[in-house]
């Protein structure tokens, strides 16, 4: 039969499949550890972060720093992080489909919404449906950097007190673990901080500043956003390794299953053709044999 | 009363340094500062410097590349943008960094753009090779 021939061309190629989801499933296994190393490693630092701005913002009221003070909704900045790279299932499609929904629901409206993405997956999808994108970064995700989200916090804070927006959310993958990622939207700033005011004034005294409330205020905001976005990178890439490795995980698992089914099919030809073969010879003895 | 301070250090990569210390001298805003316990609630920016503790006798020095520090009764909490320990610092690499920086600045107006980076840049190499002495 030619069938059994074509049948064993298909075992080889989806074993060479196989094999190369299987190398990418321990890369992304690799990959995850390391970044999961990276946010346990960047947790104090946003811990503190979070602690000393909390302090400081609820002695200094909503006034004292434009990022502070929210003021009438009428352009939204969303930043969305998406990958570089694709086969990772659902984790760009599931974070894109909520973006596009957001953009449905308040854009157009009496809202306007500013785009920012980071990962060129975000572009590629709205390049595609012709949204206009204000800024991409392309290539950081790979060698990601605290530098790269200074970037990232700069040009958002820049628009942001230039009022060319008034709000910026950001969408992202948050890490749950290696098989669960969060599609989340959060508020970036103007930072909200629950007005601690009594209950800070009760905790007795306030700090002395060097140099000034006003002055720190306007250099720790935004170092506040940028440990902000950094963490959300690094979540973001954390759960891209894991959503990938799941991925290729399954692609593997239904590599060995098509092989077993593949096999199966080749060992009934084979049988076939061994059979078909001994009936022609026991015809042709039958034959000879009259 | 406390007679130590517990004195942590974080870059927003890492935690650098977690350790109870006698005295911490940072390098403020305004001028090198001194913490022992029980100094009062102090918040400061600090600048590019060396950023020295002592434990007993024996004294230690971090580079710091700017932050802040925020100081109460029993904690010095130090927030670096970039930080690296004395015995980490490659003097080498800080010495190429410093002529990088050197002949870039050289060619540039203050008025440049990337002039303050690059000055920055100058400033850390030196602070990481005093640091490293």
């Amino acid at each position: 039969m030619a069938n059994l021939r074509a049948i064993r061309k298909r075992i080889g190629s989806v074993k060479s499949t196989q094999q190369i989801t299987k190398a990418m499933k321990m890369v992304s296994a690799a990959k995850l550890k390391r970044a999961q190393d990276a946010i346990v490693a960047a947790r104090p630092y946003a811990g503190k972060m979070r602690e000393v701005v909390q302090a400081v913002a609820g002695r200094a009221g909503q006034d004292a720093h434009p990022l502070l003070s929210s003021r009438e909704r009428k352009r939204v900045a969303l930043l969305v992080v998406t990958s570089d790279r694709g086969l990772c299932g659902g984790f760009n499609s599931n974070l894109l489909r909520a973006a596009n929904r957001f953009l449905r629901e308040n854009g157009g409206g009496a809202e306007e919404i500013v785009l920012f993405g980071v990962g060129r997956k975000a572009r590629d999808f709205f390049r595609r449906r012709q949204v206009p994108m204000r800024k991409e970064y392309l290539n950081v995700l790979g060698t990601l950097s605290y530098g790269h989200a200074e970037q990232v916090a700069n040009d958002l804070i820049g628009g942001f007190l230039e009022e060319e927006f008034d709000e910026v959310i950001i969408a992202f993958n948050e890490f749950r673990s290696a098989i669960s990622q969060v599609v989340r939207m959060e508020k970036l700033f103007p930072v909200a901080f629950e007005q601690a005011g009594e209950s800070a004034a009760a905790d007795g005294i306030d700090y002395l500043y060097e140099p000034s409330q006003k002055e720190i205020l306007a250099t720790l905001l935004p170092k506040y956003v940028e440990a902000q976005i950094f963490r959300v990178l690094l979540e973001s890439v954390a759960g891209e390794h894991g959503a990938r490795m799941t991925a290729m995980d399954s692609a593997t698992n239904n590599a060995v299953e098509m092989i077993s089914r593949l096999t199966l099919q080749m060992n009934r030809a084979r049988q076939a053709a061994i059979t078909k073969e001994l009936m022609e010879i026991i015809g042709g003895a039958e034959a000879l044999k009259g | 009363m406390a007679s130590t301070v517990k004195l942590e250090l974080v870059t927003p990569e890492r935690l650098l340094v977690s350790e109870e210390v006698d005295e911490v001298i940072a390098p403020g805003y305004e001028g090198e500062f001194g913490v022992l316990p029980e100094h009062t609630q102090f918040l400061a920016i600090l600048s590019i410097g060396v950023l020295r503790y002592r434990k007993g006798d024996e004294v230690r020095k971090v580079a710091v590349g700017g932050g802040f520090a925020e100081v109460t009764a029993d904690r010095v909490v130090v927030m670096a943008d970039v930080a690296e320990k004395a015995e980490e610092i490659d003097v080498d690499r800080a010495r190429r960094a410093y002529d990088r920086a050197e002949v870039a600045l050289k060619d540039l107006s203050m008025d440049d753009a990337s002039y303050t980076k690059m000055w920055g840049a100058l400033q850390r190499a030196i602070v990481r090779m005093a640091a490293a002495e």
